[in-house]
């Protein structure tokens, strides 16, 4: 306590500690937790609140920053992931450096899990406290870091999705560059031959949006194009292009939307598929745009669920959610066009969600189609001229039905790209090498990463029409960023002591987000602030604590240690060890 | 809070709009300002009134689960934290229009309660509903939707049969801030009770009962999208809640289309849940008082009937409240459905140029959609501002 002495007069801390209704206070005695509070060396002023995110915690927080003239603020309460920017800004409203702020989380990592331990939780509660008021003495003030952006983007992808992004961000101003890997723009929804559930013609809805795209005065597009290289970050992306007959080009934009979309799971192996007479539904669609489905079809069985919903090695675990959709209006124009067909699906689920494709299975059904649940444990059977099932919904009994054509709904899978993509921007995938959002609820068209964006199959498989609301969707993330016209990044990164630093590079290998560079001349590494995300990796690496994590440096971290022992320390001298 | 503390919003909270003038460009929307009886910019959200009231009524954000006060806060984090008075609740209001019409007076009870509490003198009764006016170049409604009550669906006995609730009040009855604080107890054990019971029992075996009026031919024939999914959550929370508890899911097709979801309903299958491919045809009021639901088991083609202490009902998601008059208001059209129409390509767009719309008023969406569809909504008000405002720039 001796070196506290020394910034005593500077340190007047205020601690908060909330009830989160009764999710702490349910679970331990927050009163009690305060009271301990107010005892602690610095601590000018202790209270609790029922919620310090409310409206009235807020203006309490403030309230005694002026009042009490805190230098530090403690809210004793949950996750920094949830409110720790809040209660920042509340401080800096205050008039308070936002770092003179510390977290304690006493909900997820103390009532939640001592439920039924009352006075465990609450002791655990003040060892808790009593850290961070530790840790609060020795906390600095810290500036963000504001950089200028430009009004410039690049999309990657030009399907509907991609195409969607790129004119909702051109109307608003921002410069774009479209690049596509085709020659063709408008991506698998233009191959359809026609869209669910109104049965609209893709091409009278795509071809105009490219028709818009691709004469925008604020849209560069590149086709036949492959990105070779991506590096930078928010702000500040510099872009390496190989593009047909144009040979290689660097782009620079402020941000990134990725809408590479998805592609047909091809059956190889599972139910005779061939090409020929058993085909896929995306395959039926080519043929229902084009050639026709061939004369003298009679009977027509679809199959669900192929390669999907299964566990089986080289098949997809999830549901692809659009296919059922799809086998029903396709069954539609099949019956529409030759009345005399006859159409069956088997299926597991049948998954015709929303009011529009409900309807269009209701339709289907007026219209005759024909649905025969199946077990995925007992599937259908392809034989030469029919397909076996055992629905069990009038017998036991194995019905043969008749099949001219058999069609399997596959998946759709993530595109060759998007593996490619992630690794070249350090972007998250997740099992099946679909793009992983930021927030699956709150974020869905963000990327973790600032400044990377994503929308359409790529993140998940999805309809034209929910490819082009997220495509808008993300564009309006992008326009909330470039509004600004600077982008502000945390103050909390790490920093290199040239004066110690001996150049041995441990830390810029093990950087994931390529922060660190080394300076030939004075034989020293540094930090590129903006790149660094403060996950303090480089801080462990380093032999010499020469790099230190602002925030996070060892003086403010082992008094935090020192604090949680002396909890300890009482225990062992009851124990007379 | 984001919102709530934008130095680029303005919320109106507890407001109404009363009729939209003008064209895309130049709204006049004219906006009714009800009165809270509770001065906004002088109260500090301190709760000492409620506390105080003496007037005891059913909480609409239980689900009438448990009780609020006369004067309250929708709930404990809502925005902005301002109290407002519930006029036909309010001894005081009830006073003073009595008064008013000329009553006996010495047979007026008043009550005033919270006005000597208040130290920030912020209750005011004698607030009027204000009506105010905002030019704006656009609109977008999130004006959500209705759950259904499903007391119409008599052979659910809903209302009739104890332990047989909505969704939404099985969620308060999970939740920790719940009535009861997140306790699984049977409703019929405390709903109504002045004060909660000791020592209630734990429902130990739940029923979720899917597409209660949608995918039905005699109501809504749609399917509302997100009930399969919240009854997988409800069901594995409440497994989480109690290992031993016993969860059954009745369902024609679980619909889990989202990312993730099947995912999600196999983790229910391993932890337990089961899954019955039915339409449940009757619940009934059982000898012990419990709900008993009859159903018949597609795939073993027999008919069951199974006691439960609760059985949830996955409820329809319907289009927004007075729909019609909504579309009227604003002068848009709704889809054969009821929800408010867009048009195809254009999924944001209702049928009045300058009025969007997004979420579950445009028909069923969950979390993730909701979210996407708000963020194009306001692209999609970007592009037309702007375009706007390139006319007038020509012009």
């Amino acid at each position: 306590m001796k070196r506290l002495a020394l910034k005593s007069k500077d340190v007047r801390i205020g601690v908060f500690v909330c009830h989160c209704g009764s999710n702490i206070a349910g679970y331990l005695d927050c009163k009690a937790v305060a009271d301990y509070a107010s005892t602690l060396p610095g601590v000018v002023y202790s209270t609790t609140n029922l919620y310090t995110c409310s409206e009235s915690g807020i203006a309490e927080i403030k309230r005694a920053i002026t009042e009490k003239k805190l230098t530090r603020v403690v809210v004793a309460s949950c996750s920094p992931r949830t409110h720790e920017p809040l209660f920042k800004s509340a401080c800096e409203e205050a008039g308070l450096n936002p770092y003179l702020f510390e977290m304690v989380n006493i909900r997820d990592q103390c009532s939640w899990v001592h439920m039924n331990s009352r006075d465990e939780a609450t002791e655990k509660a003040k060892d808790l406290v009593r850290m961070g008021v530790a840790k609060a003495w020795f906390l600095e003030p810290q500036e963000d870091f504001e950089m200028s952006i430009e009004a410039r983007v690049a999309v990657i992808g030009g399907g509907v999705a991609g195409l969607s992004a790129a004119e909702s961000l051109a109307d608003m101003g921002v410069s774009v560059v479209l690049i596509e890997k085709s020659p063709q723009l408008g991506g698998l929804t233009l191959k359809l031959n026609s869209l669910a559930p109104h049965l609209h013609n893709p091409d009278d809805l795509v071809n105009p949006l490219i028709e818009r795209v691709e004469h925008h005065p604020k849209i560069k597009v590149y086709k036949e194009s492959s990105i070779k290289k991506i590096e930078g970050y928010v702000g500040n992306y510099r872009i390496e292009l190989d593009v047909k007959d144009q040979g290689v080009i660097q782009e620079a934009v402020s941000a990134v939307v990725v809408a590479v979309g998805a592609k047909p799971y091809i059956p190889q192996g599972l139910y005779g598929y061939d090409g020929e007479r058993v085909i896929t539904q995306f395959e039926l669609e080519q043929r229902l745009k084009s050639k026709g489905v061939g004369d003298g079809i009679k009977n027509v069985v679809m199959i669900q669920c192929v390669g999907a919903r299964s566990q089986a090695e080289g098949e997809k675990s999830y549901c692809s959610r659009i296919c059922c959709a799809t086998a029903v209006k396709n069954a539609l124009i099949l019956k529409e066009r030759f009345p005399d067909i006859k159409v069956s699906i088997l299926y597991r689920d049948i998954q015709t969600y929303g009011s529009d494709f409900e309807a269009m299975l209701w339709k289907a059904r007026s219209m005759g189609v024909r649905f025969y649940v199946y077990d995925p444990s007992d599937p259908p059977k392809v034989a030469d001229n029919a397909v076996l099932v055992r629905s069990k919904i009038f017998s036991d009994d194995v019905l043969e039905l008749p099949a001219d054509i058999v069609v399997l709904s596959t998946p759709l899978v993530a595109s060759d790209e998007a593996p490619v993509i992630a690794n070249l921007m350090r972007i998250p995938t997740d099992a099946n090498n679909f793009f992983l959002e930021a927030h699956v609820k709150l974020r869905p068209l963000d990327f973790a990463t600032d400044g990377v964006f994503l929308c359409g199959s790529c993140r998940f498989p999805c309809t034209a029409e929910e490819a082009r609301i997220q495509g808008m969707g993300a564009a309006a993330r992008v326009g909330a960023l470039l509004a600004k016209g600077k982008v502000i990044s945390s103050a909390l990164v790490a920093e290199v002591d040239s004066s110690t630093c001996c150049g041995c590079q441990g830390c810029l290998r093990i950087c994931p987000y390529g922060a660190i560079t080394y300076d030939e001349s004075r034989h020293v590494c540094q930090v590129n602030p903006i790149l660094c995300k403060g996950c303090g990796a480089c801080t462990a690496a380093c032999p010499s604590q020469s790099v230190q994590l602002k925030g996070f440096r060892p003086s403010q971290l082992l008094p935090q240690v020192r604090a949680a022992m002396e909890s300890l320390r009482e225990m062992f001298v009851s124990c007379e060890l | 809070m984001d919102v709530g503390r934008h130095p680029k919003i303005e919320l109106l909270a507890y407001s109404e709009v009363e009729r939209v003038d003008g064209t895309v460009g130049a709204f006049d929307v004219t906006i009714r300002k009800k009165a809270r009886y509770v001065d906004e910019s002088k109260c500090t959200g301190c709760g000492a009134c409620a506390e105080k009231c003496p007037t005891r009524v059913p909480d609409p954000y239980n689900e009438g689960l448990g009780e609020r006060k006369a004067i309250y806060r929708y709930f404990a984090q809502g925005i902005p934290s301002t109290y407002t008075i519930d006029p036909d609740a309010c001894r005081h209001l009830a006073g003073l229009r009595a008064e008013k019409e000329g009553a006996d007076k010495s047979k007026i009870k008043k009550c005033g309660v919270c006005a000597k509490i208040c130290q920030a003198k912020a209750i005011d009764y004698s607030q009027q509903d204000q009506i105010i006016h905002r030019q704006v170049e656009a609109i977008v409604l999130a004006v959500g939707y209705e759950v259904l009550k499903p007391e119409g669906i008599t052979e659910y006995g809903y209302g009739r049969v104890p332990n047989v609730v909505t969704a939404i009040e099985f969620e308060r009855l999970l939740s920790a801030s719940g009535p009861t604080a997140g306790h699984l107890y049977r409703p019929a054990d405390f709903v109504g009770k002045k004060k909660m019971p000791e020592h209630l029992p734990h429902a130990k075996r739940l029923a979720f009962i899917q597409c209660v009026g949608s995918r039905d031919g005699r109501r809504s024939i749609h399917c509302s999208g997100f009930c399969c999914m919240h009854s997988i959550k409800e069901a594995i929370i409440a497994k989480e809640h109690d290992s031993e508890l016993d969860a059954w899911i009745f369902g024609m097709d679980i619909r889990a289309v989202g990312k993730g979801f099947e995912e999600y309903r196999l983790k229910a299958e391993q932890i337990g849940v089961k899954f019955v491919r039915s339409r449940v045809a009757e619940i009934t009021k059982g000898p012990n008082g419990l709900p008993i639901v009859w159903y018949e088991d597609t795939r073993a083609r027999r008919v069951y009937s199974r006691e439960f202490d609760i059985v949830v009902l996955a409820s329809a998601c319907l289009p927004p409240k007075d729909a019609p008059l909504l579309a009227e208001k604003f002068g848009i059209e709704l889809d054969s459905f009821g929800f408010i129409k867009t048009r195809p390509f254009a999924p944001f767009d209702t049928t009045r140029e300058g009025i969007f719309v997004c979420g579950c008023a445009r028909g069923p969406a969950d979390i993730p959609e909701s979210v996407a569809q708000a963020s194009s909504a306001a692209a999609r008000v970007a592009q037309v501002v702007l375009q706007e405002a390139r006319k007038v720039a020509m012009q």
